[in-house]
């Protein structure tokens, strides 16, 4: 059983945890991966730095300007994450970021690499489906990495059929409009009847909640609705002044999941 | 490509040959299809074409003339005309593009609308129709360029739009796009996206290049007016994103005999490493939500142009225009800011129009056409020069 299916399997309330890769330190990418597992977290995503990321709000658009000064880049994180599987040998891994850089580094190389450092999956928000379908699909299937797909309050169901069917990871609920960090949460009610709306459809992959939730309460909340959730701006901001980022991350997924 | 096949019309996903496309986050993919599936049913409309019509003729003042520039004719040994777009409402070729998107988004039932700017043209010419339709509107502007576009910063906030500081990445045009798209996809239902540009996701570069093709559809009733035929030899715009230059070569793009001149900001020189000279410098890549030529490291992340015009440095270029350089239908020259300055100048004194430093770089090439006098040249005038005084101000010396 791959590593993805694995933890949803045999866990409940999974926690997701994002971090951009080369921030707060270059060689922070390999500790920070190490500590969050060690505490607790289910489920690592690491960002890959983009100059213009879109679909992030104001602290990890920070964390990548930081990481990219810092000279984090494509060749740098394999080379890092060479370390991965021995510093965590069993959580699921994704690799999170924009389409531009790895259309650089090279589609084809780039799976190729992520596949021999461990990694499991991929999420790349600016990766159209229907790009992915005619484009991608095959090479992703070829290294046995799984792409995780977004949904939306406004993704239509008939879509989100469509990614359900293609998916075999888990499917990424965005919790509301916005970009990460913060959502705009118009109200309560409404984002209750959307993840009601989700669970009805009785899909066939898990479902991890993510965008906006940032503290114990949210993960609660959220896992009342899905498998887990995921936290990245949150935790970012925590590593913002750490002065040992890996013993802070700890504490924090610590904060979120006590043991 | 096959002798049938027109340059204007990208394929169904918004292809011209390799480059175009929709590559949005799921977030922003029911505003874009919304839109795409749309666009072209509204503006095929009778009523819709009417209103754009009378808002073009009684409020834009078209159609813009077509002037015989007979000074700089005889300089240049062949005969020019200008396409005075900076005689449109606002002072520029933008507004065509903003009055066609207001009756868009009015029919889309949008309620509120957003744009990005770089000099301010275009987030002058937003906030402009948004007072006239009566519309909230919130133009998003680099930090930088609100510094140095001031003028056009108190012009937006006299219409009444509020003008948001874009403080992320390097504070102009390309970090205020991303803010646009940012709120965009925060306020998914409500709210229509005004690009400014023929750049970001199908179907904007072909909605704008379909609504600024007013000015070649202009040009060839014109010409045939003046010059007794319909097609010129050279038409010459200026590219950053590249909407003025769509729009003067739209209608002229499917006649071979007419030679396109698209003419970008070499900065300080193509290879000074302060440029904004995409054709050359950029590669294949994507940004704001299109594949495109774009300046870019070798990992990939997008770097930022310099041009002395805060309306040409823009990492990209639209699709069409990277397609159209690519087959060679269009042909690019780069032009340095002391050569655009030298054209402002030149403009000035010898025609009595003072041009926007953007157009500055489409009348800097006219030294390097090789027109001859048999020669008809039209040069899109795309905008004038007020917004710039400033500018001109500081570089005296060379202007006069």
């Amino acid at each position: 059983m791959d590593r993805i299916k694995h933890a949803f399997a045999s866990k409940t309330n999974l926690l997701n945890t994002y971090f951009t890769a080369g921030y707060p330190s270059l060689h922070d990418t390999i500790p920070l991966a190490k500590a969050l597992v060690d505490a607790g977290a289910d489920i690592l995503e690491i960002g890959m730095p983009f100059s213009d990321p879109l679909a992030d709000g104001p602290v990890i658009q920070g964390s990548s300007s930081v990481a990219l000064a810092n000279g984090m880049n494509l060749p740098v994180l394999f080379e890092q994450l060479k370390g991965l599987r021995a510093a965590v040998p069993e959580t699921p891994v994704l690799l999170m970021g924009y389409l531009n850089p790895v259309m650089q580094f090279g589609v084809e190389e780039f799976c190729r690499q992520a596949a021999e450092v461990g990694v499991d999956g991929l999420i790349l928000p600016d990766l159209p489906l229907a790009e992915y379908e005619e484009f991608y699909q095959e090479t992703f299937k070829k290294y046995g990495l799984k792409a995780v797909f977004l949904i939306t309050p406004q993704t239509s169901e008939e879509r989100i059929r469509h990614l359900d069917r293609l998916s075999e990871a888990f499917l990424y609920l965005v919790s509301g409009p916005g970009t990460t960090g913060g959502t705009t949460l118009p109200d309560a009610v409404a984002q209750q009847q959307y993840f009601e709306r989700i669970a009805a459809l009785k899909l066939r992959n898990p479902r991890l909640i993510g965008f906006g939730i940032g503290d114990k309460a949210g993960f609660e909340r959220a896992c009342e609705h899905a498998e887990g959730a995921i936290i990245g701006s949150a935790l970012i901001r925590a590593l913002e002044d750490a002065t040992d980022a890996p013993a802070e991350a700890a504490r924090f997924v610590r904060g979120i999941k006590p043991a | 490509m096959t002798a049938t096949t027109s340059y204007q019309q990208p394929t169904e996903r918004g292809y011209y040959g390799q480059f175009g496309g929709a590559f949005v986050p799921e977030m922003l993919y029911p505003n874009v299809e919304e839109l795409r599936t749309q666009y072209l049913d509204i503006m095929a409309e009778p009523e819709f074409q009417a209103e754009l019509k009378q808002l073009l003729r009684d409020y834009v003042g078209r159609p813009t003339p077509l002037f015989e520039a007979k000074r700089l004719s005889e300089k240049y040994g062949t005969r020019i005309f200008f396409k005075r777009e900076d005689l449109c409402h606002t002072g520029a070729h933008k507004i065509n593009n903003t009055v066609g998107q207001i009756l868009l988004a009015k029919r889309l039932g949008k309620t509120r609308i957003i744009a990005e700017t770089g000099a301010g043209q275009h987030g002058v010419a937003t906030a402009t129709v948004c007072a006239l339709m009566g519309l909230p509107c919130v133009v998003y502007m680099g930090a930088v360029d609100i510094e140095r576009q001031a003028p056009n910063v108190a012009r937006m906030r006299l219409l009444g739009a509020e003008v948001r500081r874009a403080e992320s990445g390097s504070q102009t045009l390309k970090d205020a796009t991303n803010e646009a798209i940012r709120d965009w996809i925060a306020n998914p239902v409500d709210t229509h996206y005004i690009i400014g540009s023929v750049v970001g996701p199908h179907p904007y570069p072909d909605l704008v290049a379909r609504l600024q093709a007013i000015i070649s559809e202009e040009m060839r009733a014109q010409l045939l007016e003046k010059t007794g035929t319909e097609l010129p030899d050279f038409v010459v715009a200026c590219v950053g994103g590249g909407s003025n230059a769509a729009g003067a070569f739209y209608h002229f793009l499917d006649e071979p005999s007419v030679r396109l001149i698209a003419v970008e900001a070499a900065g300080h020189g193509i290879h000074s490493g302060h440029s904004a000279a995409t054709s050359v410098l950029g590669t294949p890549g994507i940004i704001h939500g299109s594949k495109t030529l774009l300046m870019q490291d070798e990992h990939g992340q997008i770097t930022e142009p310099y041009s002395l015009s805060a309306g040409l440095d823009y990492p990209g270029i639209g699709p069409l225009h990277a397609h159209l350089g690519e087959v060679g239908r269009s042909e690019f020259i780069a032009i340095t800011d002391d050569d655009a300055l030298a054209a402002v100048a030149e403009c000035s004194r010898m025609e009595g129009i003072i041009p926007a430093l953007e157009t500055a770089h489409a009348l800097a090439a006219l030294g390097q056409l090789g027109a001859g006098p048999d020669d008809v040249v039209v040069v899109n005038l795309s905008g004038r020069g007020d917004k710039d005084l400033e500018t001109y101000l500081k570089n005296m010396d060379k202007l006069v």
